[in-house]
């Protein structure tokens, strides 16, 4: 293992680290542009320049590997000059966009002009003109002029993806980035070109003019929407509810998970939180009788739900459950359906739309914690269930997310059943002819755990509010429990989650604390990591 | 007056027929080499003083023996006919009028440096060298000189100075964009499709064959103490005789001048670009300098392609200097953002100082970024548009300033 100095600070880094990398873990950064951990090495930004002893002129960080006896300067003056140099040539066609432009507060142009150029400029010439506002897909506008052509998108699009949908055109200062022809950019995973384009070059077009980012606030979280369990950053306006029209997700951010997603993030994932704050939430319990359908308060929804649940024999009582469900929420299903003495409870129905994954982080199955409602013990038979209630031998049927009606199930299953209780986020067709309805919030408003495809329990955290009355299932399932009785686990998530490792075993062992940002594996459960990007696999015969 | 050597068969009718070239003793060489070790043929090389005749100047014998020894994959020779450098025109003679001796000088090359495959990458716009060239290849196939070890693909460019440089020539002969490779690694290490390759100049490549027939000493006699043999020069502008001129490489940038017919025009000599476009220039008074690599280097400027631009009283030096900044910005490749943006914006005021729009502070402007930008970048290319940035405003800022105060 090497070991090198930097500023002055010994170090001993892994063999192959570069320079960049070898600085990060001593805690000083050495600006960058084309550089990107995940992506192949470009070289072509020049701003990551470094002064090592005995070479004769500053070199690029990026490219250089740590070797032993190294001893590396990133606070001369000559590294400083360079910088700002870099700076200036960067700046000096890039279009004064600032006001108009979204990277704004977030752009490394700005961001590293602030600290290592700070020059007064002198370029008043005419500046190259290129093609703004261009959509390049649905999820990605592209603005010619700002882009610096650190050519990350490139490079994405071919190593990653394997799709090379972006290119590089002409020459010289008229070089601009586009599709090539005939080409779209319609692979599964466009948005991270925008989180990859340092400036505002590359811009979401979901979140194109909404909010200004220093206005956001951000929260950690798990992608649910699908079984891998990706790692994200809930992005949510908290502070200027009259931008954006009121909605307070902004935008979800893939977060570093060497072992889930690396830095990637699927669009079918980083663009399915548009229901939180949508015209369909469920934001109040709801009595439903013939002709009437009122909002009511929770003790008087509870107080229902409880009864509903003693007064029938329990093989009169079935849950559908739901993969959608946090492990806490399932752990408190589970409490109550032993103090009720519930048998008939299941999970798994089948898709309304049945889905395919694809060739790198997308799961054909679309729910985050399948593996959690298996390992707590919720499977069963949910046609027999649905069956039942067809053939009217049910008499209470409490529906956890699924529209059982969008799924295919004719709406005399439901009317057959005498108390339907419905709890989800949104409003359905189920939810429609649900006698009871006691609204969920959704994940982004609440903390929790869920475990993915391979095992890993991972830690969501809240980044708003719940919507009007919406509750964590755990909790209104806990209250559901006092009211016949029962004693919950508490009224944090974390109660339910220790309660959870002290019952199950897969999960014996595992604390909040411990699973952190990065996660813990169920007992058992391995890990594969990451998968290899479908850019960078072998090709049969090569 | 040193001996013809390269342009030995320029005046034979038919000189670029392998009858002719075989009549004049060609492929004798070749004979000799094989009865050679490849480590001989290097080190006759590197005796030979053979230096890069396309722009660096890099001894030729140290650059073959960087190749890794053991290496077992494939080692290719790519020779570089892009010749774009401004003021060059003397591989596209080589190609014309004698193609075999690039072609033996391939072959030798090839046993040196132990490559089965070799390519030349001629500009795009060269099209009668092209044909004269292909036409050679087919007759060494048809005769047995190539095919029997060694193969030669003849791969035309498309239209980019950048592709001379040797990284983005290989970029550009393996189907991509001709952009130069970051170094390390080096194209020796690692060049054309991820293998040890090395990219010589057309004319240093026809050297070869002469050092094996007469020998290293008789060849490294011919030029300096630090740089081997003759040379030819592409002398163009305000001479009687544009033209190219063969000669030692310790001739002075005076003595070319005579042997070109002297200076015309007004008749007084006012400036001399004696390397090509990237090459800083010379005032009247500095042409007594030896036109070898190292002689060059020392007076501040490079011999590079051995572009002798000549000019008079009567040449404007910014408008040359337009001329030069217009190239440099068209034909920068993009990649890197000094070079990228700079040649764009120096352009820029260069034109408008040109066009009497100058501002009291550009030619400041220009001399500052332009040095800001020096060695910064992933190729040469920059530092050959500094070179004419710096020097012809340094060393005629009167007449550039004369522009901005009208």
């Amino acid at each position: 293992m090497p070991k090198l100095t930097i500023d002055g600070k010994e170090i001993e880094v892994e063999a192959g680290t570069n320079l960049i990398e070898a600085a990060r873990q001593l805690g000083i950064e050495v600006p960058h542009y084309c550089y990107h951990p995940g992506l192949s090495i470009a070289g072509q930004c020049r701003l990551c320049m470094v002064d090592i002893e005995k070479a004769p002129r500053p070199t690029i960080a990026c490219n250089t590997q740590a070797a032993d006896g190294m001893v590396v300067r990133t606070d001369t003056e000559r590294v400083q000059e360079s910088r700002r140099s870099m700076m200036e040539f960067h700046l000096i066609n890039h279009p004064l966009d600032c006001p108009v432009c979204d990277q704004a507060g977030e752009c490394w142009l700005q961001i590293y002009y602030m600290k290592h150029g700070l020059y007064d400029p002198r370029m008043t010439d005419e500046k190259v003109h290129k093609p703004k506002a261009v959509p390049l897909g649905p999820h990605v506008m592209l603005d010619a002029e700002r882009c610096i052509l650190c050519s990350r998108c490139v490079r994405f699009c071919d190593e990653v993806t394997g799709t090379g949908e972006l290119g590089i055109f002409n020459r010289g200062d008229h070089s601009e980035i586009g599709l090539f022809p005939g080409r779209d950019l319609v692979n599964n995973y466009a948005g991270n070109v925008v989180d990859i384009c340092p400036v505002g070059a590359l811009t979401d077009r979901d979140f194109r003019f909404q909010v200004r980012v220093w206005y956001l606030d951000t929260a950690k979280s798990i992608c649910t929407g699908c079984a891998r369990g990706c790692n994200i950053e809930v992005h949510v306006n908290r502070r200027r509810p009259h931008h954006a029209d009121g909605r307070r997700v902004a935008r979800l951010k893939p977060r570093y998970n060497a072992e889930v997603n690396a830095w990637w993030l699927c669009d079918v994932g980083r663009y399915h939180f548009g229901f939180v704050d949508g015209p369909t939430r469920l934001t109040s319990p709801v009595r439903r009788g013939p002709g009437e359908s009122m909002e009511v308060g929770w003790d008087e929804a509870v107080a229902a739900v409880d009864e509903a649940l003693r007064r029938h024999p329990a093989e009169q009582v079935a849950v559908l459950a739901s993969p959608q469900m946090a492990n806490e929420d399932l752990m408190a299903l589970r409490r109550l359906l032993e103090a009720r003495g519930v048998r008939q409870v299941a999970f798994d129905l089948p898709p309304a739309v049945p889905a395919e994954g694809d060739d790198f982080l997308l799961r054909a199955d679309r729910a985050p914690n399948r593996r959690g409602a298996e390992l707590i013990g919720l499977g069963g038979d949910a046609a027999a269930i649905l069956a039942a209630a067809r053939s009217g031998r049910l008499r209470c049927l409490w529906v956890f997310h699924h529209d059982l009606l969008a799924a295919g199930e004719a709406a005399e299953a439901l009317q057959r059943v005498e108390t339907v209780i419905f709890t989800g986020t949104s409003a359905s067709a189920t939810s429609d002819r649900a006698h009871w309805v006691l609204p969920a919030a959704a994940w982004v408003e609440r903390e929790g755990t869920l475990t993915n495809f391979e095992g890993r329990v991972q830690r969501f955290r809240a980044a708003i509010a719940p919507l009007g009355a919406a509750l964590p299932e755990w909790d209104l399932l806990g209250r559901v429990l006092a009211a016949g009785g029962g004693t919950p686990a508490g009224s944090r998530a974390e109660l339910w989650f220790r309660e959870l490792a002290r019952t199950v075993p897969a999960f014996a062992g595992l604390t909040y604390q411990g699973i952190g940002d990065a996660g813990q594996m169920v007992a058992g459960a391995t890990s594969t990591g990451a998968p290899t990007p479908p850019g960078r696999r072998e090709r049969a015969g090569a | 007056m040193a001996e013809t050597v390269l342009m030995r068969n320029f005046q034979r009718a038919s000189s670029h027929t392998l009858a002719v070239y075989r009549d004049a003793g060609g492929y004798g060489a070749w004979e000799k080499a094989r009865a050679m070790e490849p480590a001989a043929i290097t080190e006759a090389v590197k005796q030979s003083n053979l230096r890069g005749l396309g722009g660096a100047g890099f001894p030729t014998g140290m650059k073959w023996s960087f190749i890794p020894k053991g290496h077992t994959g494939p080692v290719y020779l790519v020779v570089n006919a892009d010749e774009g450098e401004p003021g060059t025109f003397k591989d596209r003679y080589l190609l014309e009028r004698d193609p075999h001796a690039l072609i033996e000088g391939m072959l030798i090359a090839a046993r040196a440096i132990r490559s089965a495959l070799g390519f030349v990458y001629i500009r795009g716009e060269y099209v009668q060298p092209w044909r004269k060239f292909a036409a050679a290849v087919k007759e060494a196939y048809d005769a047995g000189l190539l095919g029997q070890g060694f193969d030669v693909i003849v791969h035309r460019g498309a239209g980019a100075y950048i592709c001379g440089e040797e990284t983005g020539l290989l970029s550009s002969l393996e189907g991509k964009k001709g952009w130069p490779k970051i170094k390390p690694p080096f194209p020796a290490i690692k060049g054309a499709f991820g293998q040890p390759t090395i990219v010589n100049n057309v004319e240093t490549l026809c050297c070869v064959p002469p050092i094996i027939d007469r020998g290293a000493a008789w060849f490294s006699g011919l030029g300096t103490k630090t740089q081997g043999g003759t040379r030819m020069y592409s002398v163009s502008g305000r001479v009687k005789r544009p033209g190219v001129y063969e000669a030692s490489v310790s001739i002075t940038l005076r003595q070319l001048i005579e042997r070109a017919g002297g200076v015309t025009g007004t008749g007084r000599l006012k400036a001399v670009v004696p390397g090509g476009g990237s090459a800083a220039i010379l005032t009247a008074d500095e042409i007594d300098v030896t036109m070898d690599v190292d002689g060059l280097r020392n007076a501040g400027t490079m011999i590079g392609s051995a572009g002798v631009m000549v000019m008079d009283e009567s040449v404007s030096i910014p408008e040359a200097l337009l001329v030069l900044a217009r190239f440099y910005a068209h034909e920068s490749c993009g990649q890197c953002t000094p070079c990228r943006e700079s040649t764009g914006w120096i352009y820029k005021m260069v034109h408008r100082i040109v066009d009497g729009h100058g501002r009291k502070d550009d030619l400041d402007t220009i001399l500052d970024v332009a040095r800001r930008g020096a060695g910064t970048t992933i190729c040469a290319f920059y530092d050959g548009a500094v070179g004419p940035y710096i020097s012809y405003i340094e060393k005629f800022r009167p007449e550039f300033e004369a522009l901005i105060r009208k």
